[in-house]
């Protein structure tokens, strides 16, 4: 079988490369999304003391170090067995939306919108950042300068813009002065309207590429996401779990985060240091899920917010209900860039997030603890056991990017088989149009490998007239 | 009081007799960089940091233990000592295992403040990534042995300032360690007062606070020679 390679995937958070493989009828017979870098946090993090897992897994990524940072800093909350102060709570949560909104931007605008503005066949050399800024500098400026203020509410919060040590176990070192807080409600008109620039390009985009919309992941699978326990609104931050289907069903509802593993399995793959996960009733393959803003919109009821539910309406008529395609992706990030400004705002003018108590001290009190949030590609997981002192003795991360391998391969397989008819001379915008099916994703592949699982392992004994003598799996 | 009258990188010092030349030249206005030395307890010339050169001495000296001496010409700044500086903090970053991006004692750190000053951009010598264990079973306190670089400050506090000598050192060579009493867990020790004296000398963030996270771990080292001065000098009435 022939197989053809991209390597490496550009314009995506970490190293990975793609094999298509070829029929014997020459047509794609199928795709794989092999990650090749690892990273073993889930290894090296144990013997540490819980207290350091914050800033030690925020430095998992530099893209997304404050989701790492929230959802250690709350799965050390459960170890002490505490609730964090309010003020802490939704200090952490304006955090948050500070880093969805920069992750937002950064993939909308510095890793996707050089295909969608400049075109999918565009010269290679010029589709990039650089060549946006030269084809519409004030669109590319605006992405750049919102990213900006996303990363502005993580500095001016956490003391820096990458990997702030701010969110601890019990709460948060400090809060902000009433004069942080107004600066950072300065930005946020400028922030929406480059938001609503973007929503209103996004959707004429959509409105004339139907084609993408149909062939780029566009297959059934399930969706995961944190909704508010109250209402199953849209949430990311804490809340329970909800699992939805291709048709808006609800699957599974309420689920406790810390019951995870009694949903979620992962499944560890030969080519790949990215693990599977999936919904455990359904088994594998067969229990793929999505999770990340595509997911967060078909979960939730609603958002909220006036701007971002008006643009939730809209978005669910355009999907014909159920989003199901991953080019939705680029608008569910701008409708929830969205909601972020709005959420922002609601935050930082909260009398309550100016409480002196923002940090909830304790021993030790629970060896084991599950935190769950939202990162921005979708929900993440922190599980840690320690031992009676607080020594960490195992550390299970269950990353967005993982719980969307499976879908990243359905999608890539569903764009090479559209595209690529003559494997003979493929044109280079086909192979971009496969790495665009996992950029739709977002995917952080740094953020994602961190344990192999057990090595599957299949022997067999052949003898010499070709013969099965004796067989070990493991 | 006899006064001697020496000279440090070309300028005239006096010193008290008997004084170092690293005292005599931090006098002088004269920083020469060192680990283990700390105000108000006896030297004990581990870390090697402060070797200075003495004229008609054919071996380099360490400050801290070398007394001022009349007529005596000291250089602490030439290539030699620089380059002799910069490897010995390479091999101590080797020796244990120092990630200063997600240690406690990050931006508060003399290890790290004195790599930076002496510009060790990098090291030159393979790492040995030893495994070492962490001690959290103080309830206050806790000792992080993958970030100690055995300069003893903490055994000689705890000695001579605490009078407890909780601490001491067991082991040979790079198997060198602390240990609390007979090698128990720090939570275990008898001797123990609990007064983390031990906690404020140590200059990296092997010794720290219970619950500190990155960066969090401040020290006030002053403290502890404010301390024997005040005894000395006998500044409380009891």
């Amino acid at each position: 079988m022939k197989r053809i390679v991209i390597d490496p995937v550009t314009r995506i958070e970490g190293h990975a490369k793609i094999s298509l493989f070829v029929g014997d009828d020459g047509r794609i017979a199928d795709a794989r999304f092999h990650v090749v870098e690892f990273r073993g946090f889930e290894r090296f993090c144990v013997g540490r003391p819980f207290g350091e897992m914050p800033s030690l897994t925020a430095r998992v990524c530099g893209i997304c170090p404050v989701s790492h940072l929230l959802c250690s800093a709350k799965t050390g909350d459960g170890i002490l067995g505490v609730r964090p102060p309010v003020a802490a709570v939704k200090l952490r949560r304006a955090m948050n939306l500070g880093q969805i909104l920069q992750s937002h931007a950064l993939s909308f605008f510095h890793l996707s919108s050089p295909d969608l503005l400049l075109g999918f066949d565009s010269a290679p050399a010029k589709r990039n950042v650089f060549g946006v800024i030269q084809a519409h500098p004030d669109l590319a400026r605006a992405g750049i300068r919102l990213r900006q203020f996303g990363q502005d509410v993580i500095e001016k919060l956490g003391g820096r813009k990458i990997h702030p040590a701010w969110a601890v176990p019990g709460g948060v070192r400090e809060a902000p002065g009433e004069q942080t807080c107004q600066e950072l409600l300065a930005g946020i008109p400028e922030a929406r309207a480059t938001v609503r620039t973007a929503l209103a390009f996004i959707k004429q985009y959509l409105d004339t590429h139907a084609e993408e919309v149909e062939v780029f992941g566009n297959h059934p699978s399930l969706y995961m996401a944190l909704v508010r326990p109250t209402d199953h609104g849209w949430e990311h931050h804490d809340g329970v779990l909800r699992i939805t289907d291709h048709t808006g069903r609800v699957v599974a509802d309420d689920i406790d985060p810390a019951d995870y593993r009694q949903h979620i399995a992962e499944q560890v793959e030969h080519d790949s240091y990215l693990k599977s996960p999936y919904y455990k009733p359904l088994g594998y393959p067969a229990g793929a899920y999505r999770v990340g803003p595509l997911a967060r919109l078909n979960v939730c009821t609603a958002i909220d917010t006036p701007l971002a539910d008006a643009e939730l309406v809209e978005f669910r008529q355009r999907a014909g209900g159920v989003a199901n395609s991953a080019f939705l992706y680029h608008l569910a990030r701008a409708v929830e860039m969205l909601a972020c400004t709005e959420w922002l705002e609601r935050h930082l003018t909260d009398p309550e997030i100016r409480s002196t108590r923002h940090r909830a001290e304790a021993g030790v009190n629970n060896l084991e603890a599950v935190g769950c949030s939202e990162a921005p590609r979708g929900t993440l997981f922190h599980h840690y056991t320690v031992d009676e002192h607080g020594l960490l003795t195992s550390v299970n991360m269950i990353i967005a990017t993982g719980q969307n391998n499976l879908p990243m391969n359905r999608t890539i397989a569903q764009i090479a088989q559209h595209y690529i008819r003559d494997t003979k001379a493929i044109p280079e915008g086909f192979l971009n149009r496969v790495e665009h099916g996992i950029r739709c994703y977002d995917p952080c592949l740094s953020c994602s490998t961190h344990a192999h699982g057990q090595m599957p392992l299949h022997v067999q004994l052949v003898g010499a007239g070709g013969e099965v003598i004796a067989e070990a799996k493991r | 009081m006899a006064v001697v009258t020496l000279t440090i990188d070309d300028k005239p010092v006096s010193a008290r007799a008997g004084e170092s030349v690293l005292d005599a030249a931090k006098e002088a206005g004269i920083e020469i960089p060192t680990l283990c030395h700390l105000p108000g307890v006896s030297e004990a010339a581990a870390c090697r940091l402060c070797l200075v050169q003495v004229e008609g001495r054919g071996r380099l000296q360490a400050a801290c233990v070398t007394a001022a001496a009349e007529g005596m010409v000291v250089r602490t700044q030439t290539d030699t000592l620089r380059e002799y500086r910069r490897m010995i903090l390479e091999l101590l970053f080797t020796e244990g295992n120092h990630v200063c991006a997600v240690c406690v004692a990050n931006g508060n750190c003399e290890l790290q403040t004195l790599a930076a000053e002496l510009g060790m951009d990098h090291v030159r010598y393979p790492y040995l990534n030893p495994a070492r264990p962490v001690d959290v079973t103080h309830k206050q306190y806790a000792i992080d042995h993958n970030r100690c670089i055995l300069c003893t400050r903490c055994v000689r506090t705890c000695d001579e300032i605490e009078g407890a000598h909780t601490w001491d050192v067991a082991g040979r060579g790079t198997s060198s360690h602390v240990i609390a009493d007979m090698g128990q867990p720090w939570g275990e020790s008898v001797t123990c007062t609990s007064c983390g004296k031990c906690v404020q000398s140590c200059p990296t963030g092997a010794l720290f606070r219970q619950g500190s996270t990155v960066a969090e771990m401040t020290k006030d080292r002053e403290k502890l020679g404010d301390l024997v001065t005040a005894r000395r000098e006998k500044k409380w009435s009891v």
